[in-house]
């Protein structure tokens, strides 16, 4: 018996094992930009299944709205205005958490359970264990997490959890008109972005293909884009996105060395105080000193 | 390594006093993970038609509370209805907002009428509407109504009003709502609420 309605796979902070015997379907998304229209039922979909309403921003003179990423926006549209070969491109991306097999945040963060990992893949913050201390922004190569003003915490998208612990599709995925948006397991989601690549190809996108980079492990939640071999082109969507070596080493190597440096000095200092005890004045030392500042 | 009579009490409280705050508390356990509880779990499910475009997809909604008697239904949440044909689950940016449409603070709750020269809405109860807009029809019908033309054939028109009916009709109401208007005649008439 578990403890939760998801497996838990892996826990910030925590050295300990977590239960892995039962082995849950991985599941993924996927996001065909080549299908996207732009309509952002996805965004509005996101906010009335997660009870988050972002304050009513302001024109920036483009289609994204909001302007970017917050604690109450888990994902946005990003719009590119892209030339190729003569022709203009409008490139629209659904940005918000990758999901990633190997989660950066999930590595960088201090607080033990704040950031979790599901056996089926879904990365997961829990706000009430979080110190919001920002690493997982810093650990994320995606840029994805937010800490909010109002309660100083990270969010980010959870991949509607909630939803899919009951064996629904994430909410996103549910409202899409297109079909843009796919949910399933994640060989399901290569198969079919397999197909769509086939036809991209034979419309004349010959460098169409799979965005599932391996530098975090893979990602569960993928992109078919018309440009794979320039995933740039998408507002900046990282080619080899990988963690951070600052995270490896400030979590790998230091951390055990910290602990170590640590419990050294508080050992010595309880060792200090059990043999010397408090600093103590002589009763001779002191009246020469009282003498002293008398005169 | 000397250890005063003093010093092995400070260690022992010290300890102690530690153990203690750790009971009562204030250790930092491990902190147990649990994805977001299922907010529908137990919801009342109502399925509707999206009130917006006449595209008409099928919605369902989620209210507060199992029916029972003293449980006053509120909507919760709103999202598409995967057994409806024409979207099979899937919403536009608007419909998928509609729980927000449903609870906005500008959202029409009651008849009301701007009288001819006033700046101002007043409410008017729903009987007192309907039996308004009936005369204003039929004295304007009365009016206007076009039995014949020039020529002397029989065209039964009625050119200067024009009626507005719901997007999101069923055939069967927007059946019903045709052989009505046409019936008195009138031309201009949509059932369109655009997009």
């Amino acid at each position: 018996m578990a403890l939760q309605s998801l497996d838990i796979a892996r826990r910030s902070a925590t050295t300990t094992d977590s239960p892995s015997v039962r082995q849950t379907t991985e599941v993924a998304k996927l996001i065909d930009v080549t299908t996207c229209i732009g309509c952002k039922a996805c965004q509005a979909a996101c906010m009335e299944w997660n009870d988050i309403r972002d304050e009513v921003g302001s024109n920036s003179g483009i289609y994204d709205n909001p302007r970017d990423l917050s604690a109450e926006s888990w994902t946005v549209m990003r719009y590119s205005e892209v030339e190729e070969a003569g022709k203009l491109e409008w490139l629209i991306r659904k940005d918000g958490c990758m999901h990633c097999a190997d989660p950066g945040c999930l590595k960088a963060c201090p607080a033990p359970g704040a950031i979790v990992q599901y056996a089926n893949g879904i990365v997961d913050f829990h706000e009430e264990n979080c110190i919001g201390c920002g690493y997982c922004i810093t650990g994320c190569p995606f840029n994805v997490p937010r800490i909010s003003k109002k309660d100083n915490k990270a969010y980010k998208c959870t991949l509607c959890s909630d939803r899919v612990a009951v064996g629904q599709e994430p909410a996103c995925i549910k409202a899409c008109p297109t079909g843009a948006l796919q949910f399933g397991s994640k060989q399901q989601m290569k198969d079919y972005a397999e197909e769509r690549i086939v036809d991209l190809k034979e419309r004349g996108f010959k460098d169409a293909g799979l965005y599932d980079p391996q530098g975090v492990g893979g990602t569960h939640v993928m992109y078919v884009l018309h440009h794979a071999d320039r995933p740039q082109l998408y507002n900046n969507l990282p080619e080899n996105p990988s963690i951070s070596p600052m995270v490896a080493l400030w979590k790998g190597v230091a951390k055990p060395l910290a602990t170590l440096a640590l419990a050294g000095i508080a050992f010595s200092s309880l060792f200090h105080y059990v043999i010397k005890g408090p600093n103590e004045v002589s009763k001779e030392l002191e009246d020469e000193l009282e003498e002293e500042d008398a005169s | 390594m000397e250890v005063t009579r003093r010093q092995f009490f400070k260690v022992c409280a010290a300890g102690m006093g530690g153990s203690s705050v750790a009971l009562m508390g204030f250790s930092p356990t491990n902190a147990l993970a649990e994805v977001r509880t299922y907010k529908l779990a137990r919801a009342t499910e109502t399925r509707n038609t999206c009130p917006y475009c006449s595209v008409s997809c099928g919605i369902l909604m989620y209210s507060l509370g199992d029916k029972a008697k003293n449980a006053k239904a509120e909507i919760i949440h709103i999202e598409g209805d995967p057994d409806h044909p024409i979207n099979r689950g899937t919403l536009c940016p608007k419909g998928a907002a509609l729980l927000d449409f449903v609870h906005s603070p500008n959202r029409l709750r009651h008849p009301e009428v701007r009288e001819a020269g006033s700046n101002e809405w007043k409410r008017i109860s729903w009987d007192e509407a309907f039996s308004r807009v009936a005369k204003l029809m039929k004295e304007d019908r009365d009016a206007n109504f076009i039995a014949r033309n020039a020529d002397g054939a029989t065209v039964n028109r009625w050119l200067s009003t024009g009626f507005l009916a719901a997007s999101a009709s069923s055939n069967e109401s927007g059946y019903i709502t045709h052989k009505f208007v046409r019936s008195l005649g009138a031309v201009a008439f949509d059932n369109q609420a655009r997009v």
